[in-house]
């Protein structure tokens, strides 16, 4: 027996099918975006307000300030400044000269340290070793800085003392008096040790993503060690490591405390890096803040810009590398 | 009717005999190197060093070279390399540990927690002043920047994975850019842009400020990996059910990341809590307790460290430093094995 209905129900409008997000998920995208931005604000507030501050500076030398080693600042009684000269080419030079040995020092201590723990250590021993030297990263500058001054540098003295007496007819290796404290070869060591450990994670994590059939390829070939790590492990992971050195280049430019505690500042373009005397940009700025006027410490400003560019660039470069060529072969 | 059931064969792996004649040539390397210490110019621990060093390659290569041939012995160069460079990188770290042990220990005593620096001047005797002025300031500085930059940097963390939009590529680069700010470049911003501006004075809250600067970028890319490791599976489960964007990050992928973030929040915390430059800059650093942020200088750890070590020159000042600096160790000690302990741990 069939029903009769009077008249059919309306079936349901269909659902609109959309992908627009709900409300919450909007609000949700928008909050996190904007967080997500924090760092380009921050980036950016950062070289504004510096150059707000430093840019006069930067106007009224000119190129000045990055090729002339002066400063000096001349003021009246009244504390009017009547004439200042500003220029930070010695410190530019000898931030580099102090990062350019940490470098040469450290990397390749860092590299074959990574070799080690990633293709001889293995075990107890690798995960104690990884944790030593990832706790090593999270110390403090203040520390190296005075573990430096106090107890390294008496050392360092020796070595430097070794290598003028042998080496002492390469420019380089000379120096005018034999003072040998507080050199920029003393401050390059300390900046090499404090990024040994930052180059060494970096390393051994490329390394570890060296591929594995390849590695077992070449050993199935005969291989030895050796042999292998120089046909597989190095052209897969040489962009990654030029890149851990550029970030470390740039933790050792822009150090400050360990640098201040065991170079001695002057203002003069040294390149004898085993006499005491060097430059340092970071370090300036805190030797001459103390007695800074308001127009002294706009030059530390632009200081501190150049720093802060110098650094950037440096990162980016760094950045740029470990990404192209971090995980790929040849 | 017994069966024999032979041993297992490992032809690849090291005999007795192999492992002997390793150690028979470290240890006749050192003899060597004594030797040669004792009789020729080499003389003091670098000597040592350098003559153990060399007869060490010498020794391997040659015994190498007269056992397998060319390519061993090239190979066993390179594992003497790697391992005295490890050794290399080892020195130091002991060598650090130990000081501020060897020497910190004599500034440590009851008082420290108690007292502060107000009425002692870094050349009194070390039971005259403390160090809780630096420990109150560290930890409102420390905290004050963890409350700013903990929200921020898991916000980029979380438009880094979750939401992965068209910035995703620029702002990695940005982070990774922003870790690399020298911190005296923090300090000089917090100044040009706050302090002679706007508030004309130094005080903790500053300090705080500066430190976010560095924190950030630490805890945005420490949290970052951690929400990686979150399964996949769990999002889609989350959106399966019906969830929305929002309640499937808020019910499922932080409460599954949550000992990873603390572990980003140990380690953010181990990054600044020994910063110096830019708290030297802009904290003031005063030397009696001062529990308000927002005005009068504030003492802190590193700048309590910085000070007893340039303004004295006393025994006391230094044993007053490097017990500071005991301190710091210990703290930055603790947040390491408890970020250890947490991501040692299994993610969910």
């Amino acid at each position: 027996m069939a029903i009769e209905l009077k008249e059919r129900p309306t079936p349901p409008a269909p659902r609109q099918i959309t992908t627009k997000p709900r409300l919450s998920d909007q609000v949700f995208r928008t909050v996190v975006t904007i967080g997500g931005m924090a760092s380009l604000v921050i980036l950016g507030l950062i070289a504004i307000f510096l150059s707000i501050k430093g840019m006069h500076i930067l106007v009224d030398e000119k190129f000045n300030f990055i090729t002339e080693s002066r400063w000096e600042v001349i003021t009246d009684e009244t504390g009017e400044v009547i004439e200042a000269n500003f220029g930070i080419g010695a410190m530019l030079i000898g931030t580099m000269l102090s990062a350019t040995i940490a470098i040469l020092v450290g990397v390749p201590i860092s590299v074959l340290s990574a070799l080690y723990l990633t293709f001889y250590a293995n075990g107890k021993l690798k995960k104690v070793l990884i944790s030593v030297i990832d706790l090593m990263a999270a110390f403090p500058s203040l520390l190296f800085g005075f573990w430096g001054f106090f107890i390294f540098m008496s050392s360092a003295e020796y070595w430097a003392k070794l290598i003028n007496k042998y080496l002492g007819f390469i420019p380089l290796f000379d120096v005018p008096t034999p003072i040998f404290e507080r050199s920029p070869f003393i401050a390059g060591l300390v900046l090499a040790i404090m990024i040994i450990p930052i180059v060494t994670s970096i390393s051994r994590e490329i390394f570890d993503q060296t591929p594995l059939d390849r590695v077992q390829a070449a050993y199935a070939l005969g291989a030895t060690k050796l042999s292998m790590i120089k046909a597989v492990v190095i052209p897969y992971g040489r962009g990654g490591i030029i890149g851990g050195a550029m970030l470390g280049l740039g933790r050792a430019m822009g150090e400050t405390v360990a640098v201040y505690t065991v170079l001695n500042v002057v203002y003069q373009v040294n390149w004898q890096v085993l006499f005491g005397a060097g430059g340092n940009v970071a370090s300036l700025i805190l030797l001459k803040f103390g007695e800074a006027g308001p127009y002294e410490v706009d030059a530390l400003m632009a200081a501190g810009l150049i720093l802060f560019l110098l650094t950037l660039i440096v990162n980016a470069t760094a950045d740029f590398l470990i990404n192209r060529f971090g995980g790929k072969g040849r | 009717m017994n069966k024999v059931i032979p041993a297992p064969q490992k032809p690849w792996q090291p005999t007795f005999i192999d492992k002997l004649e390793d150690v028979a040539i470290l240890v006749g390397s050192l003899g060597v190197a004594g030797a040669i210490v004792k009789f020729t110019g080499f003389n003091g621990k670098l000597g040592y060093f350098f003559a153990f060093f060399f007869t060490l390659l010498v020794a391997n290569f040659v015994f190498h070279f007269i056992k397998r041939g060319m390519q061993a012995a090239k190979d066993s160069i390179l594992q003497v390399l790697t391992a005295m460079a490890i050794f290399v990188t080892l020195i130091p770290i002991v060598s650090i540990v130990a000081t501020v042990v060897s020497k910190g220990y004599k500034g440590i005593h009851w008082g420290l927690l108690t007292k502060d620096m107000a009425l002692a001047s870094v050349n009194d005797p070390i039971a005259s002043g403390g160090l809780l002025h630096a420990l109150v300031g560290t930890i409102i500085m420390v905290g004050g920047a963890l409350i700013i930059s903990f929200p921020i940097g898991v916000l980029t963390a979380l438009y880094l994975t979750e939401i992965n939009g068209k910035l995703a590529r620029p702002i990695k680069f940005l982070v990774q850019a922003m870790s690399g700010v020298p911190s005296i470049v923090a300090g000089l911003f917090i100044l040009s842009s706050l302090i002679y501006p706007v508030t004309k004075a130094l005080s903790g809250l500053m300090g705080s400020l500066a430190l976010t600067i560095l924190m950030i970028p630490t805890i945005a890319r420490t949290s970052e990996e951690m929400l990686r490791l979150i399964p996949n599976e769990l999002r889609e489960a989350g959106v399966a059910l019906g969830g929305t964007q929002w309640r499937t990050v808020a019910g499922v992928v932080l409460p599954a990341a949550k000992s990873g973030l603390v572990t980003a929040i140990i380690l953010g915390v181990a990054r600044i809590i020994g910063e110096t430059a830019p708290l030297l800059l802009v904290s003031g650093g005063g030397d009696s307790l001062n529990t308000n942020p927002t005005s009068g200088a504030m003492g802190s750890l590193p700048y309590y460290i910085w000070k007893a070590f340039l303004t004295g020159g006393t025994p006391e000042a230094f044993a007053r430093a490097w017990g500071g600096m005991l301190v710091l160790l210990s703290f930055i000690f603790i947040l390491f094995g408890l970020a250890r302990y947490l991501s040692g741990r299994k993610v969910g």
